[in-house]
């Protein structure tokens, strides 16, 4: 043998197909000893291939430094020369009935990127601490991206006991303060273990130096984890990677992420909300064509018509589909070097859907050491923040709390990624009902009055004015003052406001986001149907989503004027007319506007009436000139 | 599903992923068992057909078993086979070691490939579990045009999502192998009934248990004469399933210098 041999570790797996395979990964703060765990668990179980002691033995001596187990893991050159992990590594393993993966991740601060790499594999995960040093900051970090990665099977193995004289009293000391920082963010700790990586102490055994434990060893603690239960009896999604059409068959590939479908299931595919039927499951070499399949499986299916999809497109059953947005909320890790910035464009990728989509608010950007939020203008690298996104086009999602893997999304740029983060929808509503068209058999029918008479008559052209601002801004009080100024002036007008539509068209309506949605689509469209009969139609809703407006917008044509009643949310939580924001600011009252949910500012309104700093007169008789220049018809 | 299912719904999705991200795509076919189970994945993926070119780097000193099994294969499975020959060793660093110099070869020959941006993704059958540099490999990994892989800063993968785009004159590898081990290569193939080189069976004693070059590889002792023996073998034995590849073990970084200037 050579004398100077490279490490390799091959070998080390076996019985693959017989019992289950946990993927655990070892992750904590720089030099708290995670490779030498692995090392020891090899030596310590008996499974080290021949010849690997003396390998390294050997690439020790030749270091002139003591025995390093870490040597086992760190397999590149620079790894062992600079004596830091830089990449992740796996190595398989055995133990009783069950396969292990055991993932190593760098603790460096310099190689997160390679950590979240390492950990997003894994089932469960073992957070080691040193018993010396404690809790550091990326104990913390690494189980916070823990949490967000999905892990949820965790332990904590403190280490380097024997540093510490095996004292009781510092390893409960770590134990409190650290479970108690995972408690803080969702995180229950399987077990803690002291142990000495390098001694050998509740590795694989039990220690007889440290008699005040009695639990398990990390061994052992590892044939506890449970494997995360495959998300068959969720909601089917089946995300479209690509349609082939290789001979007279037009297949649709993809991997059921969760769920199971039949062949004679209806399928809707979002966003487009094309329907069709499953007429086969294709497969090629396995027999009998399959008649059902579910999560987990890569499959080809076939569909009674032809309809157009393509790749990216998520195919569930019709009741219970993704949610459909343009807007949502984003939990966020930022690995990149240069900072994410609000008001900037991103690549965004939702399984394997591509598109753009543009940080629209930074929420709160979290201290991972205090567990506070504190507010920013940019996120840097390795933090972690909540943001606001909005896509170019409508997506299909889930909020990640329901269903993590279509949940979750990366951000990029060009070819590098920058970001994951999972999704939640907040306040935001669930836009497919406002875009789903039930009925396919419509007709226009052409109108024996044209809209040119009826101006004719009205003497003025029809309007769509669209009031959105926050609540106290003025919206109503300025729309029932214009109605009246412009009724007397001879105009046909009608204010829409909560009042005269939440009795009685929208009665049905409640105030979850969906429904508040909703009740915005149909003002919407009632306003343009009496803009289409002539009138003058002024709408007051707070609106604070830019997605109804552009809705209503759509309904409402060229008539459609936004007009941003603008004050601060200081000026009118002073007004508070109906002492809504004090009921707000007391919890009685959740997702208000302005206080607990978001307000979207107009982007490109038609007409700003600033009623922070102006009488009620001045801004009405702006609002009149603004009407008379674009509506009346003056030419008899 | 069991543990063979898993393997393969997740290689398949890997392929297809490839297949609509990387254009032109094509498959290192090395004609050894673990490329073969590439190339039978694909055929479930893309339902029997292989959509790509299937690329062999051709040294001239493959056992004549190999190119047998070759040329058999390629006209039943209906394959586009792309042969290159590679570079001869006197082109190849005089620094290296010389086995290491003959495996170089390879390099060069997909560094011909690859010349003129004729490809954008290579699929490539390596495996975490044969070789701790290939432990740290990404599923896609991206090569600058030399093909030289920049390990000390490989960009983050999670949640499979793969890194898809690359920057002009750079490629893809993507390894659809990645997740599985020696013992899942040799069940699969049982499962699914892939023909076995004759080479890997034992004849007097010795039998090949990974295929390379014949004046770099060398034949293991062993009995295993069946696939059942084979897996038994495996799963008992503690020495690496490289230890015939002669190059790797030259020098403590040969094979890390082999693969960070391009090796597969």
């Amino acid at each position: 043998m050579p004398n100077d041999t490279a490490i390799q570790m091959n070998e080390l797996r076996a019985g693959t197909t017989s019992g289950d395979l946990m993927r655990v990964v070892i992750v904590g703060h720089v030099d708290h000893g995670k490779s030498t765990l692995v090392g020891r668990m090899f030596h310590d179980t008996g499974q080290l291939p021949d010849g690997k002691l003396e390998a390294i033995q050997e690439m020790c001596r030749r270091r002139g430094m003591p025995f390093e187990w870490a040597f086992l893991m760190d397999s590149l050159k620079a790894e062992r020369d600079q004596g830091v992990t830089i990449d992740t590594s796996q190595i398989w393993f055995r133990h009783n009935a069950r396969q292990y993966v055991i993932i190593d991740a760098p603790g460096h601060r310099e190689f997160i990127r390679n950590m979240v790499t390492g950990a997003s594999n894994a089932d469960a995960a073992m957070l080691m601490i040193d018993a010396d040093q404690g809790v550091r900051r990326q104990s913390r970090h690494h189980s916070y991206l823990l949490q967000l990665l999905g892990v949820r099977e965790v332990a904590v193995a403190v280490n380097k006991m024997d540093l510490v004289d095996y004292d009781e009293a510092r390893f409960r000391q770590i134990e409190t303060e650290y479970k108690s920082y995972l408690e803080g963010i969702g995180i229950q700790a399987r077990r803690v273990i002291p142990i000495s990586a390098r001694e050998g102490d509740n590795v694989a055994t039990a220690s007889d130096r440290m008699s005040w434990y009695d639990g398990p060893s990390v061994i052992e603690t590892m044939a506890e984890f449970e494997l995360p239960e495959s998300p068959v009896d969720r909601p089917l999604r089946l995300p479209l990677q690509d349609v082939y059409k290789f001979d007279d068959r037009r297949i649709l590939a993809g991997r059921i992420e969760s769920g199971r479908l039949h062949v004679g299931d209806e399928l809707v595919f979002s966003p487009s909300n094309r329907t069709a039927r499953i007429a086969s499951i294709e497969s090629w070499n396995t027999g009998e064509p399959a008649t059902t399949a579910s999560a987990e499986q890569s499959v080809g299916i076939t569909l009674d018509e032809q309809i157009f999809v393509e790749r990216g497109e998520v195919a569930s059953h019709v009741s219970d589909a993704p949610i459909e947005t343009d807007v949502f909320h984003l939990r966020l890790f930022w690995l990149a070097d240069t900072p994410l910035e609000v008001g900037k464009t991103y690549g965004l990728k939702i399984g394997p859907r591509h598109l753009n989509a543009t940080i629209e608010r930074i929420e709160r950007v979290i201290d991972v050491e205090a567990l506070s939020d504190h507010e920013a203008t940019k996120v840097s690298r390795d933090e972690i923040a909540e943001v606001v996104v909005r896509t170019n086009q409508l997506v299909a999602i889930d909020n990640h709390d329901n269903l993590p893997r279509t949940g979750r999304v990366i951000v990029y740029d060009r070819h590098i990624t920058l970001a994951g983060g999972i999704v939640s929808m907040g306040s935001y509503p669930d836009q497919r009902e406002q875009i789903t068209i039930r009925s396919s058999n419509l007709t226009e029918v052409d109108h024996g009055v044209d809209n040119t008479r009826r101006a004719a008559r009205n003497r003025h052209q029809p309007g769509v004015l669209w009031f959105t601002g926050l609540s106290g801004a003025g919206k109503s009080t300025l729309a029932m003052a214009l109605e009246h100024r412009l009724f007397d002036e001879g105009y046909q007008v009608y204010v829409l406001d909560g009042d005269n539509v939440r009795t009685g068209l929208n009665a049905n309506l409640g105030f979850s986001p969906e429904d508040r949605a909703e009740n915005i689509r149909r003002v919407g469209e009632v306003a343009a149907l009496l803009s289409d009969a002539g009138l003058i139609v002024i709408t007051a809703f707070i609106s604070p989503y830019r997605a109804d407006r552009d809705r209503a917008r759509e309904a409402g044509g060229d008539s459609f004027r936004e007009i941003y009643i603008k004050a601060d949310v200081a000026t009118c939580e002073s007004r508070d007319p109906k002492g809504l924001y004090k009921r707000a600011r007391a919890g009685e009252i959740q997702e208000f506007t302005g206080i607990s949910a978001p307000y979207e500012e107009p982007t490109d309104p038609e007409l700003i009436v600033d009623t922070s700093d102006k009488d009620i007169e001045s801004c009405l008789d702006e609002l009149v000139a603004y009407v008379k220049a674009n509506f009346a018809v003056t030419a008899k | 599903m069991d543990r063979l299912d898993r393997l393969e719904a997740q290689s398949v999705y890997i392929l297809r992923e490839a297949y609509a991200a990387a254009s032109p795509l094509a498959a290192l076919w090395s004609i050894g068992k673990d490329s073969n189970v590439v190339i039978w994945l694909a055929r479930k993926a893309f339902f029997g057909r292989v959509p790509f070119p299937v690329v062999q780097l051709d040294t001239g000193m493959e056992l004549d078993e190999v190119y047998a099994y070759r040329d058999q294969y390629t006209k039943e499975w209906d394959l586009d086979l792309v042969v290159i020959d590679c570079p001869p060793e006197s082109e190849m660093d005089p620094d290296l070691p010389p086995m290491t110099r003959s495996a170089a070869r390879k390099s060069a020959g997909l560094a011909k490939l690859l010349d003129g941006d004729a490809y954008k993704g290579i699929i490539v059958g390596i495996r975490r579990d044969e070789e701790a540099t290939r432990a740290k490999e990404r599923v896609f990994s991206p090569r600058a045009l030399s093909g030289a892989w920049e390990f000390r800063d490989q960009p983050p993968e999670f949640w499979d999502q793969y890194t898809t785009d690359t920057p002009e004159g750079a490629h893809l590898r993507i390894h659809p192998l990645l997740h599985w081990t020696e013992v899942d290569i040799w069940h699969y193939s049982q499962r699914e009934n892939i023909p076995i080189n004759p080479l890997y069976f034992a004849q007097e004693g010795k039998r090949y248990r990974s295929l390379g070059e014949k004046n770099i590889t060398a034949p293991i002792d062993s009995n295993a004469a069946t696939i059942d023996e084979i897996i038994t073998e495996l799963e008992t034995t503690r020495s690496p399933e490289r230890a015939g590849r002669l190059m790797d073990t030259e020098a403590e970084d040969s094979f890390e210098r082999l693969r960070t200037s391009g090796y597969m």
